[in-house]
């Protein structure tokens, strides 16, 4: 029997802040657009610009603080980290060192092996870098600043988690927390959220922590779960050889799984780091914090609550409905539309989960009007459509948005009720297959299942499917 | 009496009245450039179409009422570490030969809302690091009072200027002594306003926490006038203050009947020439003869505010000048392999000896392990040195004392000891480092013919106190032209 061993683990978190203008300047920070439109001289670091920090940067940062239960630093500053980098114009990143905004909170997560309160080291405000494209075609390369000030702050946790499964918990209550505040969109493959993995391995019992290395370049949950998981094996197999960790940083490839180093502690760089003289320092009012708290939105745990008792929604659906903001606020939108919770939560469990899945997307992805959901549940209530009819017209609202009021008029679409009609139809289908009476006369229901299929087919499914059951039995028992 | 010989506001005033064009004006101190230029070498970028484009605008404007200020129309140069679209800014280094601005600084646009015509950008130390405008990488300007000494600096182009009737008045800069020192040694007075009083933006950085722009002209009514047009609150500059009390002129009052001006014994010490001791003290008689009480005192601490001021200067100096790295603008190394070749070639063939020096002081004093020893310890006495101004102005209403050591050193001494060029910073660094207002004004030349300047330090956004005490100081004397700049204002006349 081997040594037994457990991994320690803290994340350092960025978050690109859902600002409409940069950290300091009143440039764009719209995803896309074409290179070096959403500059300006201070955020290409142009001699004689200077920097003026924007605001809601800073409600954002509280308000992740708040949320996460840190300390304030209600006298906090900026600082330079200087280091030469093509992408970094000014050659220094204006970031926070030695007075962040929060520090000392922590958040709970749940996995199987329970709950568990994850401690928040410190919380900072940060600018991003710019962007550099190399052209392998021209051999050189270029920069793109229109990223270059977009604002960041950067969640470094305690070396609080001992698993894979507690790493992607946090993140999931990290990424909920900050979506429901509206601080970001939190899209990992986007790059708006992006974690570094600091990883060590001891025996378990071991009170001493292991040497640790941190890995980058994690662009999902499951690449993040590969990582850690690879990198725990990497780190148990050069101790059980005998050999050491080196502290050093890694960058995970999850093509091929595995990582390699970037650079070790040894060439680690110094920042020299140092307040920032053309930054004033922040002073947060204790007015300012209780106005923040006070506009907190309804976060996760609060609605998880709430629409089980408001709804009377089971916990597990009314944990899949919060778990994305955005899933939730379509809820919410097409439930008050048409106050039938039960009826909205099934299209959106269902039909709006396969249809996700069926194209790799994220809940995030819907694009659809929530009235036009509660239109189409309006319409099967009022018997307007079959339910059958009504998965088609919500693919069609899914896909494109339509209208499904419109749509089923235009398509006529609406239940065939006349009865006249579902009698000559059902007749026909006797007439073609004797067999299948035979059957019925013999006692095999099963047979009576295929004649209304039948019907249902002949009607295009435009038939109430309770009025065909009972004509099919009526005209079995009397052929 | 000849154009040239006209103050800012003498002129502006001609002008306003149609006695003088604005173009007239304009031509007159071209001409004097064209002349004195070869000489003296004040100026990095002249501007002659621009200006004299920029004359006939501003005249039009003055013909129809819409320009009424007293610089309207007087034309004037700008250091060339202060932006203004369109024209190269340079701060004297091969680094930013090519750089050319898309925008304008604020204090420059200010000048130009008021009508000024700008003639040029004015030479400097290199990135403002220096003494004597030896170090800019475009040649020396030198003193004209005579060219065999230095103007001073790291204003020196703009001073100089001034002083030879190159143009009427200029914007130095000034982060521990810049605009004072060399006003001293060109017998001109300059203002470094209250830190925060005339907005940074467009300024390129040196020292970011010690920097501010300020006037540069021939006595105190054209500085107070400057002051009044330049200082701004500017949302783009954090740092910028709102101020109420920007209405300099009004404290242009012959009268400094009790005022308590203060002379520190620390001032009048070792290494002080005895020429400018006497010019100095003989001035703080003449105040004290009007009216003011005039006493000694001791302010305690002067000898830290040199090293202090080195390693805060330095550290801002090595992060601000980083942005210059042949990638975006600015020189580039015609020969380099790969990124980090790039760098040091483009770093190493860009700056010159002095910014190298400063850049590699102040990557020693926040790299790790001596970041507490050196940065922090001079924050720290940066404190105590602005807590032994407070106390001192707890007493007096202004600090009287030398602009510096000495009148004007001969061309080459000062570079060869560096160390000894930074001591000649004594009296005028500390203020930089509490942020205070300061001005140099003419008291006086020495037996060589050289200019002495006379300093008058005043308390935070205090500026009326020392524009009140300079004025009646100054109490209508005239500081006629340098001989070598009058005998070419002369032959314009002809």
């Amino acid at each position: 029997m081997g040594k037994q061993y457990e991994m320690v683990i803290g994340l350092e978190v960025h978050v690109e802040l859902a600002t409409k203008t940069k950290i300091f300047c009143g440039c764009s920070t719209e995803f896309g657009g074409a290179p070096n439109t959403h500059t300006c001289p201070v955020c290409t670091g142009m001699p004689g610009s200077l920097p003026v920090l924007n605001k809601q940067v800073v409600e954002y940062a509280l308000a992740v603080g708040l949320a996460t239960n840190c300390s304030i630093n209600q006298y906090c500053k900026f600082d330079r980290k200087n280091y030469f980098y093509p992408d970094n114009p000014q050659n220094y990143q204006i970031s926070q060192l030695y007075l962040p905004i929060c520090h000392d909170g922590w958040v709970e997560i749940e996995t199987a092996a329970g709950k568990k309160k994850i401690g928040i080291h410190e919380i900072h405000m940060e600018e991003d870098a710019g962007k550099l494209v190399h052209d392998e075609w021209a051999d050189c390369s270029l920069v793109d600043y229109n990223r270059s000030g977009v604002p960041l702050i950067e969640i470094v946790s305690e070396p609080d988690m001992r698993s894979a499964d507690e790493v992607i918990a946090y993140l999931e209550k990290l990424r909920l927390i900050i979506q429901y505040l509206g601080a970001s969109d939190c899209k990992l493959q986007e790059g708006s959220m992006r974690a570094d993995v600091n990883l060590s391995v001891r025996e378990t019992g071991a009170m001493e922590f292991g040497i640790r290395t941190e890995m980058k370049n994690l662009n999902s949950f499951k690449a993040i779960a590969r990582a850690i998981e690879g990198e725990r094996a990497r780190q148990i197999e050069l101790l059980e050889d005998g050999k050491k960790v080196i502290q050093e940083t890694r960058r995970w490839d999850d093509n091929k799984e595995s990582s390699h180093a970037m650079r070790s502690k040894e060439d680690a760089k110094d920042y020299r780091y140092f307040p920032d003289p053309d930054l004033v320092p922040i002073k947060i009012s204790d007015e300012w914090i209780a106005r923040v708290r006070e506009q907190q939105p309804e976060l996760q745990t609060e609605k998880l609550c709430r629409y089980q008792t408001e709804y009377h929604l089971p916990r597990y659906d009314a944990e899949i409905l919060t778990s994305s903001k955005h899933l939730a606020d379509v809820f919410e939108a097409a439930v008050k539309l048409s106050q039938q919770p039960k009826e909205v939560s099934n299209w959106l469990m269902t039909d709006t989960m396969r249809l996700l899945k069926e194209r790799g997307q994220e809940p995030e992805d819907i694009t659809f009007d929530p009235v036009n959901l509660a239109n189409l549940i309006g319409l099967v209530d009022k018997k307007i459509i079959n339910r059958t009819v009504a998965r088609e017209v919500f693919e069609q609202i899914f896909e494109n948005n339509v209208d499904p009021v419109q749509y089923v008029e235009e398509k006529g679409l609406k239940v065939v009720s006349d009865e006249g009609a579902l009698r000559g139809a059902i007749a026909e289908i006797l007439a073609k297959n004797p067999q299948s009476v035979a059957d019925y006369k013999a006692g095999k229901q099963k047979a009576m299942g295929f004649v209304v299929g039948q019907t249902m087919r002949a009607m295009k499914g435009k038939a109430d499917p309770a009025v065909v059951n009972e004509l099919v039995k009526t005209l079995l028992e009397n052929a | 009496m000849n154009i040239l010989e006209l103050t800012a506001v003498e002129l502006g005033r001609k002008i306003k009245k149609r006695e003088i064009g604005v173009m007239e004006a304009t031509e007159a101190a071209l001409a004097q450039i064209k002349a004195l230029e070869k000489e003296l070498n004040c100026y990095v970028t002249v501007d002659e179409e621009g200006a004299r484009r920029q004359a006939a605008k501003v005249q039009d404007k003055i013909d129809s009422g819409m320009l009424t200020g007293p610089l309207a129309g007087v034309p004037m140069a700008v250091k060339d570490n202060i932006c203004l679209a369109g024209l190269p800014t340079t701060c004297s280094s091969q680094i930013l030969k090519n750089f050319v601005p898309s925008y304008t600084a604020e204090a420059v646009k200010n000048l130009i809302q008021a009508g000024a015509v700008i003639l040029g950008k004015t030479n400097m130390d290199e990135f403002a690091m220096g003494s004597t405008t030896e170090t800019s990488a475009f040649g020396e300007t030198k003193n004209p009072w005579n060219p065999a000494h230095v103007p001073g600096g790291s204003s020196g182009g703009s001073c100089a200027a001034v002083a030879s009737g190159e143009c009427f008045y200029a914007l130095g800069s000034d982060t521990g002594g810049s605009i004072r020192q060399p006003s001293s040694f060109c017998g001109v007075t300059g203002i470094k306003p209250t830190y925060g009083t005339v907005s940074r933006y467009g300024l390129v950085a040196y020292g970011s926490s010690l920097d501010q722009i300020g006037p540069v002209a021939r006595n105190v009514a054209d500085c107070a006038a400057i002051l009044e047009v330049i200082a701004s609150y500017d949302k783009k500059d954090s740092t910028s203050i709102r101020r109420e009390d920007c209405d300099f002129t009004s404290a242009l009052a012959e009268d400094v009947r009790g005022m308590r001006i203060g002379i520190p014994r620390d001032y009048l010490g070792e290494g002080l020439d005895e020429e400018v001791k006497t010019a100095v003290l003989a001035a703080a008689k003449e105040l004290a003869d009007k009216g003011a009480i005039v006493e000694e005192f001791d302010l305690s601490l002067v000898e830290y505010a040199i090293p202090a001021y080195y390693v805060i200067a330095s550290a801002e100096a090595s992060s601000n000048l980083s942005r210059f790295d042949g990638v975006k603008y600015g020189y580039r190394s015609q020969s380099y392999e790969g990124l980090h070749s790039m760098y040091k070639k483009s770093r190493s063939e860009g700056f010159g000896a002095e910014v190298k020096r400063r850049i590699m002081l102040g990557s020693f004093v926040l790299s790790s392990g001596y970041y507490d020893a050196y940065y922090l310890k001079a924050l720290r006495t940066k404190a105590l040195i602005k807590q032994a101004f407070d106390k001192a102005f707890a007493q007096y209403d202004v600090i009287l004392g030398p602009a510096a050591p000495s009148t004007a050193p001969r061309l080459g001494e000062s570079l060869k000891d560096p160390l000894k060029m930074y001591l000649g910073d004594i009296y005028t660094i500390a203020v930089n480092l509490a942020g205070l207002p300061a001005m140099s004004v003419p008291c006086g030349r020495d037996s060589k013919g050289l200019p002495i300047g006379l300093q008058l330090i005043g308390d935070c956004f205090k500026e009326k106190s020392i524009i009140r005490a300079g004025y009646a100081y100054e109490s209508g004397r005239r500081y006629g032209l340098p001989e070598l700049a009058r005998k070419t204002a002369e032959q314009e006349v002809r």
